[in-house]
This record gives structure tokens, C-alpha cells and sequence, in this order.
């Protein structure tokens, strides 16, 4: 199952291109880029790994792209993301975020069913590759 | 691309397209002298607007090294000149974002193991898509400790200056015999330096130019008695030591400027007019120590 999150969910991966063109746009917009990556992709794990510092006072891609490429070469098989943080009054948060790296085998995630008083039922999304240790998962 | 044979190319209309004038245009308004460095940021221009020409009409055009190095005394212009060559290489689209990243020793090389790589790195990324100005760049390297970082932060400069040349492009500055000295023990920096450009000292009529070019911008003129004091003062400024060209110009006329708003003070409640504030008079330039060590023959400014 393909794993779909943040800004550019509803599209297929983007190249590197398009990647670049992305990120000039943030840096354009004065937000500082940064790189994460996480190989537990439940989509409340909001705490991902970061890889190096946020990067701010870029003026072009070519320096992330560098951050990017070091990511996805160390971490080839872990979900890898590009985050841009808006620091202006007001908004302090991400504004951008998409992911540029996924794992080639993407088992997905099982419904767990937990019944509880009566007819009431809690549902639990798991992942698959979760069940193993971190670092092992994919 | 296959363009017919007789097709006439345009570089005059492509000269005029490329923002590039406007750039080179202020260099000679605004930058006094200078000649070999001009004719030299000329040339880099042109091969650069030929090289565009030749991809229009699908000749091989292989993206030139242009990492330079400059070399010159201090205050001969080459803050100015790289600042103007990023803007230069910018509208040439050489440069996809044409800024200068101004960095010495101490931004690139670190205090301890680990510590160099990460700072050399990080200040290769901000200067990404521009133009990476290292003053004084001999200070890099320093034979007498062999446990010296400087090293290691040449040893990614180098990797990057060739593997991404055109994300970034490269301008070491400092004195000539040290540069020299610095090439001469580190030949692969040597080799990947194609340009070196050699800033030459001022004459004592271009300092005067240039004295009067920075008064212009600032609004002040001089009287014709202190233009006098002025061309004299130059002489003797140049024969003492550290007389580092524009700059200690530049110096002297922050000192005047200070002399001439001193004296109006004194004189509060005489009527004063725009053509005071603007004017610089003899004895304001006078006043300077360069005169009263010329008659005394002592030392100092």
C-alpha cells in the first residue's frame, strides 16, 4: 500500500525536478527547509527523525537538494520528508511539508477491531512493518 | 536543434537582453581604474553571452569554470568587484540567484574533530546559486600545525568546486604573495582556479577620482581650496604606512566629514545655509595629522 502524506498526497512522487522547484518556491517565500525521516509512518507519528539542522538563510535548492540526496543515499529505505517552517508572527508551523523517499516494499497498515462494553468497538490502525524494532522495519 | 547555416545571430540584441549592461555599465561609472580587472570581467562576460549564442544554435557550449581568484592590496576594490560579479554572472544566468556569501577562515573551519566539516558544509549551502567570496583565503591553509582543520574545509571546497560548478561559483581574495604561496602548497586549489585577476594599486589621480566619487554619493562637495588640500594630502598619505588605497581614502573623508560637522558646531548660531552642510573647506582636510607628521617628520597618522 502506498503510503500517502502532507502537501502533495493526491499526486504520484515527484522527481527531483519537481522536488527542487518546490523547495525554491519555499525559499522563495523565505520558510526554512528542513529533512526528516522516520521509519514509522503512522500518521500521527508526527516526531520524525531530523536529519541536520532546519536550514535557513538558503536563497537556492541546490543546498537542500544536497541534504535531500545525503538523506535518501543514508536512509534508502525509510520514509524521507521535506518540511518548510514558516517562523513569521502568527504562523510559527510548517507550511509545506512532502514525502521524497519511501521504503520499496510497503506492507501498510492492518484495522484492529477492540470491543469494548456492550456493542461499542474502537478501531486502531497499525502498521505492518511497525510490528518489528525500529531500524528493522522495512 | 538544427538552425540554417546563414540564420544571422543577434549578440548585440542579446547583449541588450541579459540585464548584463546595466552591471558592466556601473562597474566603469562607479569603479575607478581598475583597468586589467575591467577588461578581464569583460572577457568572462562575452564568453559567457557567445557560449548562450552558440547553444541557440545547438553548438557544444560546456559550462566554464569560473572560479577566480583575486589578488590585490587592501581597499584595491575586490569586495566591490565580486559583489558586482555576482550580479554580473546573475543576469548572464550563470547564477540562478546571483548573491554574495562573504566568508573568512573563521566561518569555514572549526574548533575541534568533527566540527569543520558540518561549518564548511553549511556555508557551501547558503551560498548555493550564487557567489562564495573567501577573503583572505590563505589563512585556509597553515603548514606550520599539521593538525590544522583548515585543511579539511579546503579538502570540501575543492570536492564542491568541482563537482557543482554550476551551483557556485568561487572567489578567493587576499595579498599576492600570500596567495601565491597559497596556491603554490595547495596545487589542486591552483588547477581549479582558472582566473586569476590582480588588482593593481590606485595612482594618486585615481584616488582623487575616487574621492570624489564617494563625497558625490554622500552629498558633500569640496571647496576649491580643500580639492587642493585633498590632492595633497593623498601624496603624503600614500608615502605612510598601512595606506591601504580606497579605504583609508574613505577613512580621511569620514574624518573630514566629522572636522567640517565640528567646526559648523562651534560657529551654532551664525546663519547657515544648504551650501555649508554640503561643503568640505581646506582646513578641515588641513587638520590631519598627515600634515602636521609631513612637517615634523614623525611618525603616525
Amino acid at each position: 500500500m502506498r503510503l500517502t502524506q502532507g502537501t502533495f498526497s493526491f499526486l504520484p512522487d515527484l522527481s527531483d525536478k519537481q522536488i527542487r522547484a518546490q523547495i525554491d518556491y519555499c525559499l522563495a517565500q523565505g520558510w526554512a527547509v528542513s529533512v526528516e525521516y522516520s521509519d514509522d509512518p503512522h500518521p500521527r507519528n508526527t516526531y520524525w527523525e531530523m536529519y541536520g539542522m532546519p536550514m535557513f538563510d538558503l536563497k537556492d535548492a541546490a543546498g537542500v537538494m544536497l541534504e535531500v540526496d545525503a538523506c535518501r543515499k543514508a536512509f534508502a529505505n525509510h520514509y524521507v520528508k521535506v518540511n518548510a517552517f514558516d517562523a513569521t508572527k502568527g504562523w510559527e508551523s510548517l507550511r509545506l511539508s512532502f514525502i521524497v523517499n519511501r521504503p520499496k516494499v510497503e506492507p501498510g497498515f492492518g484495522l484492529l477491531r477492540e470491543e469494548g462494553a456492550g456493542r461499542m468497538q474502537r478501531y486502531t490502525t497499525r502498521s505492518y512493518a511497525a510490528a518489528r524494532p525500529e531500524g528493522r522495519r522495512y | 536543434m538544427s538552425a540554417p547555416e546563414s540564420l544571422p545571430l543577434d549578440l548585440d540584441a542579446l547583449y541588450r537582453d541579459s540585464h548584463v549592461r546595466e552591471s558592466l555599465e556601473a562597474l566603469d561609472r562607479e569603479l575607478v581604474g581598475l583597468v586589467p580587472v575591467k577588461t578581464r570581467v569583460r572577457e568572462i562576460a562575452s564568453l559567457l553571452l557567445v557560449d548562450k549564442l552558440r547553444r541557440t544554435v545547438g553548438l557544444e557550449a560546456g559550462a566554464p569554470s569560473l572560479h577566480m581568484s583575486f589578488t590585490g592590496n587592501p581597499g584595491t576594490g575586490k569586495t566591490t568587484v565580486a559583489m558586482k560579479m555576482a550580479a554580473i554572472l546573475h543576469g548572464l544566468g550563470y547564477c540562478r540567484k546571483g548573491h554574495l556569501v562573504a566568508v573568512t577562515r573563521d566561518d569555514l573551519v572549526g574548533q575541534y574533530i568533527g566540527h569543520t566539516a558540518p561549518k564548511t558544509r553549511e556555508v557551501l549551502k547558503r551560498a548555493m546559486g550564487g557567489v562564495l567570496f573567501i577573503d583572505e583565503a590563505y589563512y585556509l591553509y597553515r603548514p606550520e600545525n599539521e593538525r590544522d582543520y583548515g585543511q579539511e574545509a579546503i579538502e570540501i571546497l575543492l570536492q564542491v568546486m568541482e563537482n557543482q560548478r554550476d551551483d557556485l561559483v568561487v572567489i578567493l581574495a587576499g595579498y599576492k604573495d600570500r596567495m601565491e604561496r597559497f596556491f603554490s602548497s595547495n596545487p589542486g586549489m591552483a588547477s581549479r582556479v582558472a582566473h586569476h585577476i590582480e588588482f593593481p594599486d590606485y595612482s594618486e589621480q585615481e584616488l582623487v577620482a575616487i574621492a570624489r566619487l564617494m563625497l558625490e554619493k554622500l552629498q558633500y562637495r569640496l571647496s576649491d581650496a580643500a580639492s587642493v588640500a585633498l590632492a595633497e594630502y593623498i601624496a603624503l598619505r600614500r608615502g605612510q604606512p598601512h595606506f591601504a588605497n580606497a579605504r583609508s581614502i574613505r577613512n580621511a573623508l569620514d574624518r573630514a566629514r566629522l572636522r567640517q560637522a565640528g567646526r559648523l558646531f562651534e560657529r551654532r548660531g551664525e546663519a547657515l545655509n544648504r551650501e555649508n552642510l554640503m561643503t568640505i573647506e581646506a582646513e578641515d582636510i588641513r587638520a590631519s595629522r598627515v600634515f602636521a607628521a609631513s612637517q615634523t617628520q614623525d611618525q603616525g597618522e
